[in-house]
């Protein structure tokens, strides 16, 4: 029986963090379950939207959120962990601030939209730990990643400020998840620590020091992957190598989607599930040569 | 005293959970709207739907029931008498044409002196909203109809029967 | 406007001005001008504070001058001053039930913002009131005798000196406790603050006090699960854990732990916070009392299935001998006890640290609770006082105290748990003292109020421990630097709000300061006992400053930390204070009971029996030979219930019988 889904892509998974998307879709076919893109999608608001206008940025969420609810599915995915807190947050000002949402609802009825707060929006860890289970996942899994150390990496986006479906200072969903799918989990204190990737643009000092940190901690602790959740920490964890080794010495670790560890352990190629596209390679698996590169 | 039309709200309050509640609201300083009367009783149980039914006669525009919460009740089980005699009322007050929110039902502990001062904000605002229930006016409309019918209808006897003996036994209501 | 009516009823009617409290936002003169134009109203008066002396006065005087026969008074919430009124009309040579109470404080002025609304509400509410009390009729005071043997539940040493109190008043009382022995949270500490004298040395005459006192009867291991009948006269059924153990014939000699086939002991120690282990056979701690051991049904081999069952060689029970003190087949058995008054000293228990997981308990397995700590400091704990980490060898050479774990906390508890300031600070002289180790304490603010609390603290800023005022963001094994000597460390994380930047600071040791919160079990025993809870879990008083330690429940009262967070001194004070409370009851013999039970019109009851099965009391009968139903008065508890049911309208409860509401709705609701 397939489940559906809306499907929230954002500019993220169908720009530089497309391995996201590419790993995230057959995961979730593999799973029974099917996303359904909204037709029409616009900017989640994030970016320089919420730095600029709260309120228009609003607007923007809202107009997704819109066409989500007409859609019918009964929750909205957003991956992206920017998408998700931006979605996330005007639902709560939509619940909360009168005044946001006389604006916001003026706005849809210009285009002939409504919202009327009902599609909740999720994220991937939520639904697979809390709608699908480990037990359904465990049951996918046929090449176990036994022996693969790996550092979860959650970042600051899907616990901060809410924290909804896991612990805001010591998440823990993702490591169950690649728990139940053989993964062996280092104990990673900075699991919600700044990437640095919204300074690495604007202050690239401070931004790549962020990074190194969170890269040397992994290595010191033994990881051979950064798990992550977010296209922007995986883009900051990953492409600034040359930078960092420039002033720090090599600090080489591949950061990958979760998405992805779980399509290697339900035997998906490597290709398939966008591995390529990583500046650091992932050492090629000790297990059966089934590995498509 | 503000512009706005003050809807009258009759409140029953039992003494150990709801009553002591707004008097925790009173000693916290909370404030709330003015317009609700608090008649202490000392269970919810107590609360006759004829109390409801008069209030509303005579003049309230709601009605609101406070009790301890379910497995609370300082009689053990007083509130879910209280909670079985409002879901039939409220399925008469229906028929009657009168709104649901206008009589509503609360479970207020004693600790939650928020919560009294949030209720009858909140029940302020639904009934300032649907705006006055007036029965004693219409009682006096309609007591003026009967009235000007059993005029009417005494004038049209007086006029067409001419053996007037037997009409004075059929009462105008009846008709 | 209603009639002016012809009857010889005569209203006196005052408003109080309560000092400024009402009279601020109710025009009180304005309200006494209204209130003389009503029916049946001869005198109406306001005036500053009724409830004074002088106030009281001025109702009798009155009543003999103006031949008054009933009485309203306006002024604060009936459930603080009817009795007070009820007093002054009686003195006055009225029956007391001829007076109404009309709340204009905490239902109006305290409330509301506008005068002329508040003003407008005052005289309805008196309108109701004086429409009511027209209605009311003479009624008889009701006296219920008082068993006089008492009830304590909980042996912490709240219950403790309660039970003392009243045991050394000459009552008898029975002390139930669900551990194996009394002693409570105190029993686990070292040192008291500020005094730094010792806590078993201060607790222990008080607990063999009770195990030896002969009015005192110490039900441990026990639990209360049932409460009936009213004040003066409960029911209380005991339910008595089987331990496995005769208590009369056990000596306390603890031959059978030394015999036990288990020759080292290997089980969690509760007592020790399970920094220890005990054996399945075990005495809690060395001063327990009773001074009786317990079996384990759990870790007893005796109770284990298929072949573990026949590795014990029951060598206990060689042991003891012919003492014969175990009993591998004690069962579970329920105890009836007849009281007049109950004690409620439940206690609390302290923050799960895991709820912080940003402080890292139990995943960095050197940070440590308050209470673990207390255990590795005292002499008769699992290291024999010797501070070492888990690792059982390393003194630590540096330890931060975290304050505030699950206190002031909008995430956990939002209160403050009063206690953790000064038993951190308790615990920093005495960890300096047994390590030598640098000791921080990292606070958000100091709270010291207390007799000697304060140069409590001087003594510890001379003494050298660090104070560093910020709320620890999180404890960490990540090293940033190998300079700062962070290698191997856990790392605290705060911003020093003082110094203005964000400090990282190694340590060996992280000792987390729980607060405390209420039984997780509280509102169990709430319902049981008919008691409130606060919105935070704790048990709520009849009025937090005039009757602390009283319940809603009459002959019910409470003491300790079970109504909020407290300190040992204040336990003790209130301790002390209910026994009083339930003295007085017990002393009086009696109590009066409001009048406000319903009874039946013989006549108009039509027998439909409607009535009986909504009694939750069974006071209701039926008269199978008159086919009417029968209250017994004794037994009804006036709820009003079966009144608002019955088709007949025969059944009447005095105090709100119909007329009396019926006038109140239209006193409310009458159009000026």
């Amino acid at each position: 029986m397939t489940t559906k889904y809306s499907y929230f892509p954002g500019c993220s998974l169908k720009g530089i963090g497309r391995a996201y998307e590419e790993s995230l879709l057959p995961v979730f076919r593999a799973l029974g379950c099917e996303l359904e893109e909204l037709e029409d999608w616009n900017c989640c608001g994030a970016t320089a939207y919420m730095a600029v206008d709260e309120v228009k940025a609003c607007v923007l969420a809202s107009r997704n959120l819109a066409m989500a609810e007409q859609l019918g599915h009964k929750e909205l995915l957003a991956p992206c962990s920017a998408c998700y807190l931006v979605l996330n947050k005007t639902k709560h000002y939509l619940e909360d601030s009168p005044a946001v949402r006389g604006v916001i609802q003026k706005a849809l009825a210009e285009v002939n939209m409504t919202y009327s707060g009902q599609t909740p929006v999720k994220h991937p860890l939520d639904v697979m730990i809390n709608n699908i289970g480990l037990d359904e996942i465990k049951k996918r899994v046929k090449r176990p990643l036994t022996g693969l150390k790996v550092a979860p990496y959650y970042g600051c986006q899907i616990v901060r400020p809410y924290a909804t479906f896991d612990d805001q200072h010591d998440p823990v969903t993702m490591d169950r998840l690649l728990e139940a799918i053989g993964c062996e989990i280092v104990r990673f204190p900075l699991k919600t620590r700044c990437c640095g990737a919204s300074l690495t643009g604007t202050l690239p000092e401070p931004g790549l020091l962020c990074a190194k940190i969170i890269l040397a901690e992994a290595l010191k602790r033994g990881a051979d992957v950064i798990a992550t959740v977010c296209p922007l920490c995986q883009f900051n964890l990953d492409g600034y190598h040359h930078n960092i080794e420039k002033k720090w010495g090599p600090h080489r670790i591949p950061t990958v989607y979760f998405t992805q560890l779980m399509g290697l352990a339900f035997g998906l190629g490597e290709r398939e599930l966008g591995l390529h596209r990583g500046f650091i390679p992932m050492k090629p698996l000790p297990a059966p040569a089934a590995a498509g590169a | 005293m503000s512009e706005q039309w003050q809807p009258r709200i009759v409140a029953f309050f039992c003494n150990w959970c709801t009553y002591t509640a707004a008097d925790l609201a009173g000693v916290s300083r909370l404030k709330y709207a003015a317009n609700t009367r608090v008649i202490r009783l000392m269970c919810s149980g107590r609360v006759d739907p004829q109390f409801i039914l008069d209030a509303l006669a005579k003049g309230a525009d709601a009605v609101l029931i406070g009790g301890c919460h379910p497995f609370d009740c300082h009689y053990a089980e007083g509130n879910y008498k209280c909670l079985r005699r409002f879901q039939l009322l409220k399925r008469m007050l229906k028929d009657m044409g009168i709104e649901e929110q206008r009589v509503r039902l609360e479970w207020i502990s004693a600790a939650e002196g928020e919560k009294v001062k949030r209720v009858i904000n909140e029940m302020t605002e639904t009934i300032r909203a649907l705006g006055p229930l007036g029965i004693p006016q219409k009682f006096a409309a309609w007591d003026q109809e009967m009235e000007a019918f059993a005029a009417h209808v005494e004038a049209g006897e007086a006029l067409k029967t001419p053996c007037s003996a037997h009409a004075p036994q059929q009462e105008p209501a009846h008709v | 406007m209603d009639k002016p009516s012809k009857s010889n009823i005569r209203i006196g009617f005052y408003v109080c001005h309560c000092g400024s409290n009402i009279a601020a936002m109710v025009d009180c003169p304005a309200v006494a001008k209204y209130v003389e134009t009503l029916p049946n109203v001869v005198l109406s008066r306001d005036y500053k504070y009724m409830c004074s002396d002088p106030g009281q006065e001025l109702i009798q005087k009155d009543i003999a001058e103006f031949k008054l026969n009933r009485v309203v008074v306006a002024s604060c919430s009936p459930l603080l001053h009817e009795h007070t009124f009820r007093g002054a009309v009686e003195a006055g040579g009225l029956n007391p039930f001829f007076f109404q109470m009309v709340n204009i404080r905490e239902h109006d002025s305290w409330v509301h913002t506008d005068k002329a609304e508040a003003t407008a509400k005052a005289k309805e509410l008196a309108r109701a009131a004086v429409l009511r009390v027209a209605q009311h009729k003479a009624l008889e005071v009701k006296k219920v005798p008082i068993h006089p043997d008492a009830l304590v539940v909980g042996g912490g040493i709240a219950g403790i000196h309660a039970a003392m109190t009243l045991a050394n008043a000459g009552k008898k009382v029975f002390l139930v406790e669900r551990e194996p022995s009394i002693g409570g949270h105190m029993a686990k500490f070292d040192k008291t603050f500020p005094t730094l004298d010792c806590a078993a040395c201060i607790l222990t005459p008080k607990m063999s006090a009770v195990g030896t006192h002969p009015n005192i009867t110490l039900l441990s291991y026990s639990e209360v699960t049932k409460l009936d009948g009213y004040v003066g006269n409960y029911t209380v059924t005991v339910k008595r854990k089987p331990r496995y153990i005769i208590e009369d014939k056990c000596t306390g000699c603890q031959d059978c732990i030394v015999n036990c086939v288990y020759k080292e002991p290997k089980f969690r120690d509760e007592f020790n916070e399970g920094l220890g282990k005990r054996k399945p056979v075990y005495i809690p701690f060395p001063q327990a009392t009773p001074q009786v051991v317990a079996i384990d049904p759990k870790t007893c081999l005796n109770f284990r299935n298929g072949e573990l069952t026949n590795k014990c060689k029951k060598s206990c029970v060689t042991a003891c001998g012919e003492k014969q003190a175990i009993d591998f087949n004690q069962q579970e058995t329920f105890l009836d006890l007849k009281v007049g008054t109950i004690i409620i000293t439940t206690g609390f228990q302290t923050f799960d640290a895991k709820r912080m997981p940003q402080y890292g308990y139990g995943k960095y397995p050197n940070v440590y609770t308050a209470l673990e700590i207390e255990r590795l400091v005292n002499t008769s704990g699992p290291t024999g006082g010797h501070v070492v980490m888990r690792d059982g060898k390393t003194e630590p050479k540096s330890i931060g105290i975290i304050h505030c774990v699950g206190s002031r906390d909008k995430k956990t508890n939002r209160w403050c748990s009063r206690v953790c300031c000064m038993y951190s600070m308790k615990l920093a002289h005495l960890l300096k003292e047994h390590t030598g180790a640098e000791v921080y304490s990292f606070y958000i603010d100091m709270r010291t109020p207390g007799k000697g609390y304060e140069e409590f603290y001087d003594k510890l800023l001379e003494e050298g421990v660090h104070f560093i005022r910020g709320r620890v963001g999180e404890v960490t094994d990540w090293a940033m630097s190998k300079e700062e000597m962070e290698e191997g460390k856990l790392i605290i994380r705060v911003e020093d709000t003082l110094a203005g930047y964000v400090r990282r600071i190694p340590f060996d040791m992280v000792v987390l300061a729980t607060g405390m919160e209420a039984q997780s079990d509280a509102q169990d025993v709430r319902r049981l006992f008919n008691m409130s809870c606060g919105s935070e879990g704790f048990f709520l008083e009849r009025h937090p400053k005039l009757a602390p330690v009283s319940t809603f429940t009459e002959g019910i009262f409470i003491a300790g930390a079970c109504q909020g967070p407290r300190d040992i001194p204040d336990t003790v004070a209130q301790a002390g204070a209910a026994a009083a409370e339930a003295l007085a009851l017990i002393d009086k013999g009696h109590i009066e009971q409001e009048p406000n039970t319903a009874y039946i019109i013989e006549e108009e009851c039509c027998g439909c029996k409607s009535c009986l099965p909504l009694c939750p009391y069974t006071a209701i009968t039926f008269d199978t030979g008159k086919k009417k139903a029968v209250i017994n008065e004794a037994l009804c508890k006036g709820c009003g219930t079966c009144v608002a049911a019955c088709p007949s309208g025969s059944i009447v409860q005095n105090l709100f019988d119909d007329d009396e509401i019926f006038s109140e709705i239209q006193g409310v609701l009458a159009h000026e």
